[in-house]
């Protein structure tokens, strides 16, 4: 098995005809996702890239069954795409986007939080289940199908943790980037549980870093919820105090947030903190061996 | 994006809260206008910069006549303000603001800001005003209040009473008090604030409550909507490479070390920051020059991280992802050479074609050195200013 995706997975894309969603619905065709269609106001009725472009999201998964979707529309858009999406009865909704102003995020989280909907982002490289099913911006050419469940708030780190865990012939059963802003869809806890839950997944990678707490309370979930092997890394250890790095979310604000509080909260909770973004697979096998043994 | 305290000012007045009656000056000879304008017994000078502590540094000063404030005026105007929050660097004072004196009986603090593990704006109000939050929040836990706003129905009037009691207003304080909070939320709502905080809200001696100093920052992300706020940026009081990098559409934040850092995303930048620490060198920036390093964004970034005198190496940390390593060495090498680069560029390369960008850099006959991994990239850059 996998979490949230697999080969059959009926896949839309919102801002479908627009130059992200077209190039990377076009990598995500060729990497063998069940793309079934888009959705670009005005141009209902044409066709694209081989797939029906749709007005609204209701006529999509009417007419197409698709139970998620991904957003590649521009922030000012982004909260109606995922309402419209949440409406239209989508189970699991994917915000690449960045830039979505926090007070559109709260309403949404507000709002979303009334139905049983998933929502992975914003601000975020996207899902893959490596050999089924690719969703977002990743390069699907680096995964390969295996054991280790990834997830992780900065893009580009992720793909490190893939490449890490491809050269050592782990693989990864599905990787998941919930983003880099403060306010977001699934965050570590509810990952770490589908992760624990997944009989595919025999470790897990979690990669964070700097700004708020979400990387302690998984700490806390981890000690007692998890019992596979779990390895970290948390980004910003070098970070000054009161800037924002690059991500919305990355910023130690009235001394919390920093990068050694979150490592130390790992470490006591069990996981194997990797202090190099180097050593992210050497750290996974540290942490299957230690228990093993 | 910050706004100074008479920006701040200008926009709570405008939502009905009340504030000591002022004017900000850039010119010292205007405060003459200004004092004779603002009757008062005292006037009191403030030094316009986006740091706290300006009071203890000296940016904040009380005068009894219009001679003695336009002396401290012109002492302040043009001068560089160093504060414990802008150490060592300090900003420049481009203005004060003159405000009115007010006879103060008590100092209470209030904030509101968005608390991201709840999802919700927040409001913080303690009795112990004057000073930090975070001071209180270490010497006085027990005297932070805070209320939690639903975002269908907003700031209530009970909450605000809660608030008022617990920080023992009294009779029409009460009710003047509430009409400033849902003023506030009010005004954070439609400016996308990301931060408001009121330090002191002051009680005056006739009970009358005002907001004597005040702090906003709006958030980023929104700016495309305030535009208003976003033309009172003042990118004097931001670091000038950064502020140059801003209007390039580059994330750079400024830091103390001699290896500049060029790398794709916000994650992998801060590591590669890390790895440098690690194998014990330094970095002198953050910058994330985003998924599509071009020829044109590469040299962008080098000329920026260049513009830093300290930079005695430059390392590339860039992971291909969908983007061939083949182009982004190719714009690696134009960029090095439309640049003049006269320090060693280290770069670490990983994605598709990898191999073709390594030897493309490795035969470049520039001053490149191709790593291979990040951890060798780390090494071969510390050597490098090491030399």
């Amino acid at each position: 098995m996998s979490i949230l995706v697999n080969k059959n997975t009926k896949v839309l894309c919102q801002g479908f005809t627009g130059k992200q969603g077209s190039f990377h619905s076009e990598q995500a065709l060729a990497y063998g996702t069940k793309m079934v269609g888009g959705v670009t106001p005005g141009k209902g009725g044409l066709i694209h890239l081989g797939l029906p472009v749709f007005n609204t999201m209701r006529d999509a998964v009417r007419e197409t069954g698709a139970t998620a979707s991904v957003i590649y529309v521009p922030p000012a858009f982004a909260a109606d795409s995922i309402l419209e999406a949440c409406d239209a009865g989508i189970e699991l909704i994917i915000c690449i986007t960045e830039g979505i102003p926090v007070l559109d995020m709260l309403n949404v989280k507000h709002v979303l939080n009334s139905y049983n909907v998933k929502l992975i982002g914003p601000n975020c490289p996207g899902v893959i289940t490596p050999d089924e099913c690719k969703i977002g911006i990743m390069p699907g050419s680096i995964h390969l199908r295996g054991k280790v469940g990834i997830v992780s708030r900065s893009g580009t780190l992720t793909y490190e943790a893939v490449h890490q865990t491809t050269a050592l012939k782990l693989g990864q059963s599905t990787c998941v980037g919930i983003g880099g802003d403060p306010i977001k869809g699934l965050n570590f806890i509810e990952c770490l549980e589908m992760f624990e839950a997944d009989d595919e997944t025999e470790a897990i990678i979690m990669v964070g870093e700097i700004g708020g707490s979400d990387e302690e309370a998984a700490a806390e979930f981890i000690k007692s919820n998890v019992s596979k092997p779990v390895a970290a890394y948390i980004a910003g250890q070098t970070a000054p105090a009161g800037k924002r790095m690059g991500h919305a979310g990355a910023i130690i604000s009235g001394g919390s947030g920093k990068a050694e509080d979150k490592m130390r909260a790992l470490e006591r909770a069990g996981a194997v903190v990797a202090s190099s973004p180097a050593g992210l697979g050497e750290a996974v096998l540290a942490a299957i061996n230690l228990k093993i043994k | 994006m910050n706004l100074h305290e008479y920006q701040a000012k200008t926009l709570l007045q405008k939502y009905g809260i009340p504030v000591p009656r002022g004017q900000v000056v850039a010119v010292a000879k205007e405060t003459v206008a200004v004092t004779t304008e603002i009757a008062s017994n005292a006037w009191v000078v403030k030094a316009q910069v986006h740091a706290g502590g300006r009071g203890k540094a000296g940016g904040v000063k009380v005068v009894k006549s219009a001679s003695e404030a336009q002396v401290v005026a012109s002492e302040l105007l043009g001068k560089t303000l160093v504060t414990y929050q802008n150490a060592p660097d300090g900003q420049p004072v481009n203005q004060v603001l003159i405000e009115e004196t007010l006879p103060i009986a008590r100092e209470l603090y209030l904030s509101m800001l968005v608390d991201r593990s709840l999802e919700r704006v927040v409001v913080v109000a303690s009795s112990a005003g004057g000073m930090d939050i975070e001071e209180i929040a270490q010497n006085s836990p027990e005297k932070i209040l805070q209320e939690v706003c639903d975002p269908l129905t907003g700031l209530m009037d009970y909450q605000a009473r809660n608030l008022g009691f617990k920080l023992d207003l009294v009779g029409d304080q009460i009710s003047a008090f509430s009409k400033i909070l849902k003023g506030l939320y009010k005004l954070f709502k439609e400016n996308d604030l990301a931060l408001l905080e009121i330090n002191p809200l002051v009680v005056t001696s006739d009970g009358k409550l005002f907001a004597l100093d005040c702090k906003m920052s709006v958030d980023d992300n929104a700016l495309y909507r305030q535009k208003a706020l976003a033309e009172q940026r003042d990118w004097s009081q931001e670091d000038s490479k950064e502020a140059v990098a801003h209007h390039a559409g580059l994330n750079y934040i400024a830091l103390n070390g001699n290896i500049g850092c060029m790398v794709n995303g916000a994650g992998l930048a801060m590591a590669t920051m890390d790895l440098i620490k690690l194998h014990g060198g330094a970095p002198a920036n953050f910058l994330d020059v985003g998924g599509g390093a071009t020829a044109e964004t590469v040299t962008k970034a080098f000329k920026i991280i260049l513009a830093d005198s300290n930079v005695k190496a430059i390392l590339v940390n860039i992971f291909g992802g969908i983007m061939r390593c083949d182009i982004i060495a190719e714009g690696i090498i134009t960029a090095v050479k439309e640049v003049g680069m006269q320090i060693p560029v280290i770069v670490r390369l990983e994605g598709t074609n990898v191999e073709l960008g390594k030897t493309m850099l490795q035969t470049s006959g520039l001053n490149i050195i191709s790593a291979d991994g990040l951890t060798d990239a780390a090494v071969q850059a510390v050597k490098a200013v090491l030399v």
